[in-house]
Formats: C-alpha cells, structure tokens, sequence
C-alpha cells in the first residue's frame, strides 16, 4: 500500500503557513514524522496556521493529538489559523484531543541521588530500630498473653495447637530428616577425608558426634522450619489481614494473639525440639553409616567409641538451643504477618522479611549461645 | 473508519459458543453479535457466565465448541500473526483495572505502544499522557503507582490503557462496580463521550442498571447457559422470561427507568 504511509506538505500563502497532511494517520505511521512534525512547529512560532484535512484518508487520536499540538504551539491564533476541509470525524476526533495536550510525568520526580541516598540510609536505620522496638513489644505481649492462658486455660486453642504441631512439625519430619542424614554423611566424608592424612580414622566418630549433636542437627532443623514454618505463619496470618479477618476477630472480641499467634508459638516450641532429636539422630547414623563404608570402622565400633568419647553434654547443648529457634522463629512470622498491609505486594515483602530476619536471628542466637558455652565450659 | 474485515456491521460473531469448566457447562450453543460502533451491555445472574463469555471472546477461555469471529476472522483459528493483528485492534478493562503494580500509570499505557509500535520515546510519552487526560485522570496521576490510587482512578488509567492502541473495540468488565454512584456516573458519560468521538464499539459487563439506561444501545441477557434476550433495552424488558422481569422490574429496575424517565423529561 503506497498511500498508506502519511507525510504532510507545507506550503505559504499570503503569509499563512498551510500543512498538508495527506494519508493514513494512525499511530503506527507517523513513527517518523513526529521529530519533522516538532521541527516545524518550533520553526513557525507566532505565525497562523491553517491544516487542510482534505487529504487524510484515516485518522486516530495519535494523528489528531499531532495537528492540534503543531496548532497549539503558534502562539498566536486568530481566526485564520484552523482546520479546513475535516470530516465530520474528523472535526470530532480533533476536538476530543484538544483540550488533553499537557503532558504529563511519567515517572515519580526523583531528587539530588546524594540527598536520596542519605535519606534511604537514615530511613533505613531508623525503620531497623523502630522494627525492633515493635519486634520487642510484640514479643511482650505474647508473653502476657501466654501468662494470662496460663491462668486460664479453658483459653488455651488446643486444636489450632495440634494441627500446627502436625502440619509445621510432624510433615516437616521426613525432610528435616533426610537433610541431617545427608549432612552427617557429608561430614563423615570429609572428616575421613583429612584425619586420614593424620592416621586419626578413628576421630571421625568425634567429628561426626559433636558436630551434629550441638551444632548441624538443631540447627539445620531452625532453617528448615524457619524457611517452611515461618513463611507459612507471615502467609496465612498476612492474607488474614488483607482479608480483613483479624479485623473481624478483634470486632467479634477475639484477642488474634490468642487465637493466632499463641498456638502456633506453643506448637513450633514443642515441636522445634522434637525435629531437632530426630535430626541429630538421623545426621549419627548418616555419619555412622559412611564410617562403616568408606573407613574401615564397623558400626559395633562406632558405637561403642561414641559411647564412650561423646558425653551426654553435647547433646543438651544442642537441644537446649532447639525452643529458643523456635520461638524466635514463630515470633517473627507471626510478626511480620501481623505487619501485612492491604496489598499483594506487601505480602510478598513481609513473607521475604520473615525468612530472612528468622534465619538472622536464629544464627546470631546460635552463636551467642557457642559464646555462653565457651564462658561456661559446657 | 471503517475497516476491512467482516461484513462490516458485526466486529464480534459467536456462534454456537459452548464453555465448561471439567464437567460444569457455562455456556452451550450460545450466539450473539456486536454491531459496529454500539455500546451492548451483558447483564445476567451471578454465576451465568457473563465474565467468563467476555474472557471467551478475548481469547483467555477456549471454547470447548463454537466460534469466536472478530473482525470476521475466527480467533482461535487464527494463526499468531493474525491474532496478533486482532489484539492490537482491541483494548480490554479489567474489573480491578489490572494495572501492572511495578509501572506507574503513564508507564501502564507506554506498555503496549512500546510493544506493538515503533514510535519515538517522546512522542510515546505525549500519547500516554493524553490518553490518561482522555480518561479523565488528573495530569498528577501519570507518574503515580497503582497502590497510590482510589478504585476509581485505578479503573480510569486501566481504560487509558485499554485506549493506548486507539482500539476499535473495547471490553469493559464492570466499570462501575465499586464506584460511588457520583464516580459511576462519570464513568458512564466518560464511556458515552468516548465511543462517539472515537467510534468505539463497546462490549460490556454489568450489573448496574442505571450504567444499563445510560449507556447500552443493546442489552444482552445471559440465562440458562445462552442469551436468552438481546436487544434495545425497552424490547428486552417486555421479553416474558421470570429472571428479565424481575431484573428489570424489581425496584431496582424500576428506580433506575424513572431516573431515565424524569431525565428525559427535564
């Protein structure tokens, strides 16, 4: 289709700019002729105008918005500057586009990039200290609500208890487990590995023992639950909010603490340590089981070495660790999903929050606790 | 502007249209057209399937049987080029506004020009915000992020969206639900006002009667799975079918002909 294509003729007379635009004005067409266009109308400021429609076979409000902006911009219009010969249409789609010319901004106005920097940096510190001291209350007055069931137990939400006691702990077991198996076998392997070097085969029992007791195995099972449990609590308890159900509850005179937050901080305290066995377990046998494979120490003798090097302490040092994860754990997605507002978007914010924040404070729990025990000789 | 394509006076055919969901049928042989450069609003009961026919026609629903023709061309026949054709000559409005909650609202409308044309940064920038003036946003709400508008902005940048590629035909889904009866009139004349200077040709879903008097040339009433009426509104309303007559004859119905009524009169 060669008449297609739009283009535009200019042409003077008697002191009047006339524009001719002839062809096919649609949006997909004028691509080139919007910076000849702008030229243009830059170069006949001030002057009158006339656009003789006669020969534009189709138009759309890309092709109006054009003509009337290159009529706009002479300033000075009299009776002569105007549109000849438009259609009916025509005449219709011009008008519609001229009184919504101004542009408009795009994006957000964006200040100095030093001055926004600065001013992220001091929001940034200044959001962490506000989060805490909520992270704080928030924990207080789960306390003060677990002291006031205490006393009253008829307020006690054993079924919410129980199913989150099955579905956080319990559904958790099988891959909780098959990861610290996985893990004590890595170890066995690596210890094996090195004290090989030393002919010290025979430590590996040590490694494997101590290692998973007080470290991999509650540990391993605080991250799992932390990034399978805790996303979970900021999920439901936040698409709560959004729906406006704790809303309701509080209108109905439930306490969501209560109803919501408790049974799952009991349930994930309860369970955390019961993982955390079952984890160490596992990892032993994981460690056991490589020893008796690729090292030449029968499971009788890995036993009985464990018996005898591995005291009993390694494995409270460990489990000891197991409810305060789990505490935090809960604590911080129940939290985040109590700070859930309105939209979609923030969901997603505070469940990747939630993750993040519980392994951080999980970890640098776990270590202030290496530190108690080194103080302590435990 | 007429375009090639069809007969010319039908842009969307369906015929024998047939939608189910696994074994629940929406939709059995189902027909209906919309004529070039009219406004015909669908009504029917909750669960008839009036958002899930428009979702059929805009190709996001495929008809277990039946065809789809617009522009005389059947869509999901169609090959991809062709179908691609067609998108660009239709723009659709979301219940919500279905804005993208990462762009804001001018970048909502440069989307699909980006996309589908090849024009200069500038010029994109000045349709978009004329587009988004067209709709009847303040200048202010270009550079705003969905989460920052009321539902009703929301819906009047998502049709400045859906006007972004000068569509022929545009979808609405609900335009007034969740509009305070000040907001869903303006939407109404807005909707008028731009189908005849634009020439639109308007598909809509609605529950809202007055939306029904102010704007529809035709109705079209879903019940028992096909359109049990289409037509101008007063035809429709005589039409002896129990849920047509409660509709229209409820209080509601009635409420919403004596606003038409003493408008005309004054």
């Amino acid at each position: 289709m060669t008449d297609s294509a739009a283009s535009f003729d200019i042409d003077v007379r008697q002191g009047v700019l006339k524009l001719a635009p002839r062809g096919d004005w649609r949006a997909r067409f004028l691509g080139g002729l919007d910076d000849p266009l702008r030229d243009f109308a830059d170069d006949s400021v001030g002057r009158d105008l006339v656009i003789d429609m006669a020969a534009v076979e189709r138009l759309d409000t890309v092709g109006a918005m054009m003509l009337q902006r290159t009529m706009h911009s002479c300033t000075s219009r009299t009776s002569t500057s105007e549109f000849l010969n438009a259609s009916e249409a025509q005449a219709a789609l011009l008008k519609q586009v001229e009184s919504h010319l101004d542009p408009c901004h795009v994006e957000p106005l964006h200040g100095n990039i030093v001055v926004v920097l600065i001013d992220r940096l001091g929001r940034g510190v200044a959001d962490a200290y506000f989060a805490s001291l909520e992270v704080m209350s928030f924990i207080g007055l789960t306390l003060s609500t677990a002291w006031r069931v205490l006393f009253n137990p008829k307020k006690m939400r054993w079924t919410s208890t129980v199913y989150h006691m099955e579905e956080a702990g319990l559904n958790a077991m099988p891959i909780v487990g098959l990861m610290s198996f996985l893990i004590g076998a890595v170890v066995a392997f690596m210890g094996a590995k090195i004290l090989r070097m030393f002919n010290a085969d025979i430590f590996t029992v040590e490694l494997v023992g101590i290692s998973v007791l007080r470290e991999f195995g509650v540990l391993l099972s605080a991250i799992l639950i932390a990034g399978r449990s805790g996303s979970a609590f900021t999920a439901q308890i936040g698409s709560m909010k959004i729906r406006e159900e704790i809303d309701a509850m509080r209108v109905l005179g439930l306490d969501p603490m209560e109803v919501l937050v408790l049974p799952r901080v009991i349930a994930l305290v309860i369970m955390l340590p019961i993982l955390a066995l079952v984890a160490s377990v596992l990892g032993v046998i994981g460690g056991g089981l490589v020893a008796a494979m690729a090292m030449d120490i029968s499971p009788a003798l890995f036993v009985s070495r464990f018996q005898e090097t591995i005291v009993i302490n390694h494995f409270w040092a460990g489990l000891i660790k197991a409810p305060f994860f789990a505490f935090v754990i809960a604590i911080i997605g129940c939290f985040q999903g109590m700070e859930v507002e309105g939209s979609a978007e923030s969901l997603g914010q505070r469940t990747t929050l939630s993750v993040v924040q519980a392994l951080f404070l999980v970890i640098l729990i776990d270590a202030f606790f290496a530190m108690f025990y080194l103080e302590i000789d435990f | 502007m007429t375009d090639a394509g069809g007969d010319g006076k039908h842009v969307i055919e369906v015929e024998g249209l047939k939608t189910q969901f696994g074994d629940f049928v929406v939709h059995e042989d189902l027909d209906l057209n919309v004529e070039r450069g009219e406004i015909l609003g669908v009504v029917g009961g909750s669960g008839t399937g009036k958002s899930v026919l428009m979702r059929a026609i805009i190709g996001l629903k495929r008809p277990s049987a039946g065809a789809v023709r617009i522009f005389g061309e059947d869509y999901y026949q169609a090959s991809d080029k062709d179908r691609e054709a067609i998108e660009e000559r239709w723009g659709v409005l979301f219940q919500g506004g279905a804005l993208f909650s990462s762009l804001t609202v001018a970048q909502n409308v440069m989307a699909p020009l980006k996309e589908h044309l090849n024009l200069p940064e500038e010029l994109v920038r000045d349709i978009a915000a004329l587009k988004i003036s067209m709709s009847g946003l303040p200048e202010e709400a270009g550079a705003k992020y969905p989460s920052e508008l009321s539902g009703g902005m929301k819906k009047r940048a998502g049709l400045a969206r859906a006007l972004a590629l000068d569509p022929e035909i545009v979808f609405l889904d609900e335009p007034t639900a969740g509009l305070d009866p000040i907001g869903a009139a303006k939407f109404d004349e807005l909707i008028v006002n731009l189908k005849e200077s634009l020439g639109l040709t308007v598909f809509m879903v609605t529950h809202d009667l007055d939306t029904l008097h102010a704007t529809c040339d035709r109705v079209a009433v879903l019940a028992e799975k096909r359109v049990m009426a289409c037509g101008p509104l007063e035809e429709v309303r005589k039409t002896d079918h129990p849920w047509i007559q409660e509709y229209f004859s409820g209080p509601r119905g009635r409420a919403a002909l004596a606003h038409k009524a003493s408008e005309g009169m004054s």
